[in-house]
């Protein structure tokens, strides 16, 4: 419990730095100004969800491997925190892209692929509502999240391998791309901030999951007497 | 300080679903937490 707390306080106060960081110490964007200031945060929480998206896969890769229920509990846990991020990004992606682009949002490679990424995960999360078998749901869930996860890559290349209105890579993106060196700090640190609070609401997400699991045998306890 | 309404909107927004994110879960938390107190105080009278 005290481990879980230190963990969230340590979440809350990057996120905290890391916004002052984004509004008081990166230098202001040349052609787009003040709104640029979203990237620090729109491109962490992308980058923390898809990490996220790669816990969940991993955890699923090893459920159907190892079939245990820890690997099940890891993988709804992180499916469900990756989704928030990813709804975080889809909501911010539009916020900076009227000012800029002069529209909310446009099917380009980049934008439709993070929008199926998100109805793969709801999916996800629907598929287990549907099964009341835990070992079925849980199997059935694993699979599902290894195709899902398969959007994962076509999102971070689809603005390497496609013109797309999204703007190209900055990070990673070759020669002529990159970042004033500020802004990339500031950038890390908002990942690392992004990353840390996305740690710590898996953490609190699983111990959830661990519960829901006690509560099922304890049930079946009762109801055996 | 063109757009600061947007990018303090974003920033609000995208806060707000994570805290409500957290609290969801909290709110569930507490009441397994609950459920799970009830069973193990029911298991010994049934026994």
């Amino acid at each position: 419990m005290t481990k879980r707390i230190i963990l969230g306080t340590v979440a809350i106060l990057l996120v905290i730095a890391a916004a002052y960081a984004a509004f008081f110490i990166a230098p202001q964007e040349r052609t787009m100004g003040l709104i640029q200031r979203i990237f620090y945060f729109h491109a962490a929480t992308a980058w923390a969800g898809e990490m996220t998206f790669f816990v969940c896969f991993l955890a699923n890769l090893l459920y159907v491997w190892k079939r245990q229920p820890q690997y099940d509990w890891l993988g709804v846990s992180s499916a469900e925190v990756g989704l928030a991020c990813i709804t975080v990004v889809l909501i911010t992606g539009p916020i900076w892209a009227h000012p800029v682009w002069g529209i909310w949002w446009t099917w380009d490679a980049r934008l439709t692929s993070t929008f199926v990424l998100w109805l793969l995960y709801v999916s996800y999360l629907l598929l287990r509502t549907l099964v009341e078998e835990p070992d079925r749901r849980a199997l059935l869930s694993a699979l599902f999240g290894i195709f899902a996860f398969l959007d994962v890559p076509l999102v971070f290349f689809s603005i390497r391998w496609w013109r797309t209105q999204h703007p190209q890579p900055v990070i990673m993106g070759g020669s002529g791309s990159g970042l004033d060196p500020t802004m990339s700090k500031v950038f890390f640190f908002s990942v690392l901030a992004m990353h840390v609070l996305a740690a710590f609401l898996i953490v609190e997400r699983y111990v959830l999951e661990k519960m829901k699991s006690e509560l099922d045998f304890l049930a079946r306890e009762v109801e055996a007497q | 300080m063109k757009n600061l309404d947007s990018v303090f909107g974003a920033y609000i927004v995208g806060w707000g679903v994570f805290f409500v994110f957290y609290l969801t879960i909290a709110k569930r938390t507490a009441n397994l937490r609950a459920e799970l107190d009830r069973l193990k105080n029911s298991l010994p009278r049934a026994k």
